[in-house]
């Protein structure tokens, strides 16, 4: 007899308790918490997702369509950027002229990644209750790796059409078979002491740039572009 | 092979040793304490808290009661989506199956992702056995393996260092294993958290094989989810050629919808955060992006065997959270060390024995590891009624009976060392039922009360190494009730409803009745 059927006849005689014929969607399960908590419009979401990713220390930048690359090329100078790593989809006139520019594809190995100073890409879903964003590697986003290795992401969110309240409202939009990075605040880890440290594998520097059409004001009313 | 490591003793004994150790209490109360009111804070930000820990629990339940389907149905979807699924009755198959599929590929290397369950089947020593060599890449697991330590915690397994024991083991042996660590390390967290870094670094990037465990297997997708924070998953899920996960069978949840309960519960639970870090979600593999060969090991290993039993198998929800640990008096004081598995603490004291089907001394003694206080099932967010589980599993090691033990209902004998106990409950019962001799015993207890020793001797003494012998008082409850209340039968109807028995065997609620005046 196989390892299989030796598991499978195990857990059908530890199952002996269960009705037959009892159908797995028999076994009830409520559903009856909150699929959003709190009712809140686009823009107090928006804000939400800003509190949220800047209490796990990524940095949030407003901007609107136009405005975007030059917020862009401005958080890469500021970071020193000179190697730039973008998937297919994000345009190349977000970059500042006089650094290298590499298309993210199969070829760029680990160790070519580690050589590049920063990665752009947009998101497929952000969460405002946890401050999280998606990846699922559809087109702007790139392979799972071109947003590992660098040290510094910058990620843009289109605001407010990509913006959900809640984890099951971000579950609903996006599609299991579509490899996903959740991404909250920059690599951190609570391993010495249960204290919380930023920055250990993933990228260190998290720009999270929220790109609305309407120059919305954040909740202390300052200049909506950083 | 048994999930507890090898020559650890009973839970008594071990603990004895911890408690006595002031550094590693210190360390454990403030980690411990650190975290306590970090979840609690996390927990209350949500108001359907306890709808979403009643969902958790019974989703749980059902793919439990069904895991047969749900395990055909994941591996069908996981082997449509490019993965292939294998199948380990226990831990030697399943490193037998690992060690296989690594050597497959040429490789004498494996990076590794933080897992639970590959601690529970000894991964790593089966795999250097074999010439291979694993290197954990999560920072406490590095600080474990450098230190050639063991695991004391779920989440966070050196809980038992502070950052200066950190710092000297970085200091003394990252330089065995591949980068030294740097000059002038100093022990802020910031410092050693950048060293593991640099250390690490070079590994990931010329990893040709992963190793990771799941937290969530997805049924009727295939989907596999680690959650972590530090990004050594994403590295390892996703820069190697080559991906084996090892996952025990209770890891499926249904659908991809039944994420959206987990996700909010674990990270909360676990380390207090809205969100972790980092999440990866993947189903098979995707041409061009991350791992181009995915295997998937299920893994028995005596989880059936506590699927049988009808109270125990609630064991099976946990998702690993260690919220338990954080909040258990006992987990505290004698840190994870004492529980002589990977899993310590109060989800331990039930799932260690029961994967192992009782069959150390230790998996006897940790049922006992335990108040009874509760607070690791006011704090579980799949609702693990652990004081229900630990209850039931001392009435096993107590009174024996039948379980199943590798797939077979079997007849298990109590476990050795409670014969004294045993003996004693049953004289107890024989006496209580004989209220005669219960009298005479009392009044012969009461004459002689000044000779009993402030220890038992023999096979009492275990009882009293934590316990007071309590005082024998001078007279009897029901000689001072018969001296101070007067004569027995004067009371009205006292023949049907008296509850204090008067020494003929007129209790009440035997439904005996008999003569009232004493018949000496």
């Amino acid at each position: 007899m196989s390892s299989r059927e030796t598991v499978l006849g195990r857990v059908r005689r530890a199952l002996a308790d269960v009705p037959r014929g009892e159908l797995p969607q028999q076994a009830p399960v409520a559903r009856d918490y909150l699929r959003v908590h709190g009712r809140r419009s686009p823009a107090e979401a928006a804000r939400l997702l800003a509190a949220h990713l800047a209490d796990y220390r990524a940095q949030v930048h407003h901007s609107t369509p136009g405005g975007l690359p030059e917020t862009v090329a401005e958080l890469l100078v500021r970071r020193g950027a000179r190697r730039v790593v973008t998937p297919a989809g994000v345009p190349a006139e977000w970059l500042p002229d006089g650094i290298a520019h590499l298309r993210d594809s199969a070829a760029l190995t680990p160790l070519v990644l580690d050589t590049v100073d920063s990665v752009v890409t947009g998101c497929a879903v952000a969460v405002a209750e946890t401050g999280t964003l998606v990846l699922d590697g559809s087109r702007g986003q790139g392979r799972r790796r071109s947003t590992l290795v660098p040290d510094h992401h910058v990620c843009v969110v289109r605001v407010p059409e990509q913006v959900v309240d809640s984890v099951p409202q971000a579950l609903e939009r996006l599609d299991p078979a579509r490899p996903q990075t959740w991404i909250s605040g920059p690599s951190a880890t609570s391993d010495i002491e249960l204290d919380r440290v930023e920055g250990v594998h993933g990228p260190r520097a998290l720009d999270v740039v929220l790109v609305s059409a309407d120059r919305w004001q954040p909740a202390d009313g300052g200049a909506a572009q950083s | 092979m048994s999930v507890t490591y090898l020559g650890m003793p009973p839970f008594p004994e071990a603990a004895a040793a911890a408690t006595g150790d002031e550094r590693l209490r210190g360390n454990l109360r403030h980690a411990t304490r650190t975290i306590r009111d970090k979840r609690a804070a996390a927990v209350a930000e949500l108001a359907d808290w306890s709808a979403l820990r009643a969902a958790g629990a019974q989703i749980k339940d059902r793919t439990l009661r069904h895991l047969d389907h749900y395990l055909e149905q994941l591996e069908a979807a996981v082997t449509a989506a490019g993965g292939t699924v294998h199948w380990a009755t226990d831990a030697q198959e399943a490193g037998e199956i690992v060690t296989r599929l690594v050597r497959a590929t040429g490789e004498r290397e494996v990076v590794k992702v933080k897992s639970m369950v590959t601690q529970e089947i000894g991964l790593n020593e089966a795999l250097e056995q074999a010439g291979i060599s694993a290197y954990e890449t999560d920072l406490a697991e590095l600080i474990v393996q450098l230190g050639e330590d063991r695991p004391s915690h779920i989440l966070v397994p050196a809980i038992h260092r502070n950052r200066s024991e950190i710092r000297e083991i970085f200091r003394e042996r990252m330089g065995h294993w591949g980068r030294p660590a740097p000059d002038g390390l100093t022990d802020r967290p910031g410092d050693l958290a950048e060293a593991a870094r640099l250390h690490l670094r070079e590994k990931f990037l010329r990893a040709k094989v992963g190793v990771s465990g799941a937290n969530f297997l997805v049924a009727e997708t295939g989907t596999l989810v680690v959650v972590e924070s530090e990004g050594n998953g994403r590295m390892c899920l996703t820069l190697p050629e080559t991906l084996i996960s090892v996952a025990g069978i209770e890891k499926v949840v249904p659908t991809w919808q039944d994420l959206e309960v987990f996700l909010q519960l674990l990270p909360r639970s676990s380390t207090a955060e809205r969100m972790n870090p980092y999440t990866s979600t993947w189903t098979g593999v995707t041409p061009g992006d991350g791992p181009a060969a995915f295997h998937l090991v299920l893994l028995d290993n005596g989880r059936t065997d506590t699927l049988a039993d009808q109270v125990g198998r609630q064991a099976l929800r946990c998702i690993r959270c260690s919220a338990c640990l954080n909040v258990c008096p006992v987990y505290e004081r004698a840190g994870g060390h004492a529980y002589g598995s990977p899993y310590p603490g109060p989800i331990g004291a039930i799932l260690t024995p029961q994967l192992d089907s009782m069959e150390t001394g230790l998996d006897a003694s940790l049922p006992y590891a335990s108040s009874l206080c509760g607070a690791c099932y006011e704090v579980c967010p799949v609702a693990i009624d652990i004081p229900e589980v630990l209850v039931h599993l001392r009435e096993r090691v107590v009174q024996g009976g039948t379980a199943t033990v590798r797939g077979e209902r079997t007849t298990v004998r109590p476990a050795r060392g409670h014969a004294a106990e045993r003996a004693a409950m049953r004289a107890a019962s024989w006496t209580f039922d004989h209220p005669r001799a219960l009298r005479a015993g009392e009044r012969m207890a009461a004459r002689a009360r000044r000779l009993v020793p402030r220890r038992l001797p023999g096979p009492g003494r275990a009882w009293t190494d934590t316990r007071e012998v309590p005082q024998v008082p001078a007279e009897s409850f029901r000689d001072w009730w018969r001296r101070t209340r007067g004569t027995a039968g004067g009371a009205p109807g006292s023949t049907t409803a008296h509850t204090v028995d008067d020494g003929t065997g007129a209790v009440g609620s035997t439904g005996r009745t008999g003569p009232l005046e004493d018949p000496r």
